[in-house]
């Protein structure tokens, strides 16, 4: 897993929460600053893609581990 | 990117049918949407101060019932003095442990992102109510009103 600045666990939220989450703490960071969500929900998958097609960020990466996913999102 | 725009209606007060609108809403404005509710008739139940929402399984052959309960005690069961109040709080339970928020926490949610909440003032005149009863940040206004937002929203939902 690459570098990040900021890291959020999400574990245990459903939807629509780790996207909101991951929202509220980006809009506290600075651009291209990094954030390392952590997740348990596996639509959360997709929402992430979704996210950041939706809003600009970049998902540098989209991964499974161990039952948890993560995601690396690149604010814009 | 251009702001997208989201208009709800929301006519429905039960617990199951609080979460539609508010999830959306509050994914939108994550999105980055302009968002906009208007709650007309059992819709403002979702407005008040303290929520007093239930699930009913009467008339529900679709909601899953613990243990069998609806092969058991089919739809007279249902009718039962004190078991919507039992069903609503093993709906509340099952979500708590799915981590799903509950309706108070989304709407938080919503108001923090800016979400506009419109009140359907005929329906509060129709009902009696009182705006004391409803939380702050609630916009009184109708039909007209609605359109003005609806009529250059990306996406209209009635729910």
């Amino acid at each position: 897993m690459a570098e990040f600045d900021t890291e959020l666990d999400a574990s245990g939220l459903n939807c629509p929460l780790p996207i909101l989450r991951a929202k509220k703490t980006l809009n506290g960071m600075d651009a291209g600053q990094v954030l390392h969500i952590i997740a348990t929900d596996p639509g959360s998958v997709k929402d992430f893609d979704a996210f950041a097609k939706q809003t600009g960020n970049e998902l540098m990466e989209s991964k499974e581990d161990g039952g948890k996913f993560h995601f690396l999102v690149k604010k814009v | 990117m251009d702001e997208k725009k989201l208009a709800i209606i929301a006519t429905k007060g039960s617990l199951d049918w609080a979460y539609p609108p508010f999830i959306l809403a509050s994914t939108a404005s994550a999105l980055g949407y302009e968002t906009q509710i208007f709650f007309t008739f059992y819709g403002l139940q979702l407005l008040k101060k303290k929520l007093a929402l239930e699930v009913t399984p009467l008339g529900n052959t679709g909601m899953p019932m613990p243990m069998g309960m609806d092969k058991w005690f089919p739809v007279l069961g249902m009718a039962l003095p004190g078991m919507q109040g039992l069903m609503t709080a093993m709906m509340k339970q099952k979500m708590k442990s799915k981590g799903v928020a509950s309706v108070d926490e989304l709407r938080d949610l919503c108001q923090e992102a800016e979400v506009k909440l419109i009140a359907c003032q005929m329906t509060v005149d129709l009902f009696d109510m009182d705006h004391a009863e409803f939380i702050d940040g609630v916009e009184y206004a109708g039909a007209a009103a609605f359109f003005e937002f609806a009529g250059d929203s990306d996406i209209c939902l009635y729910i």
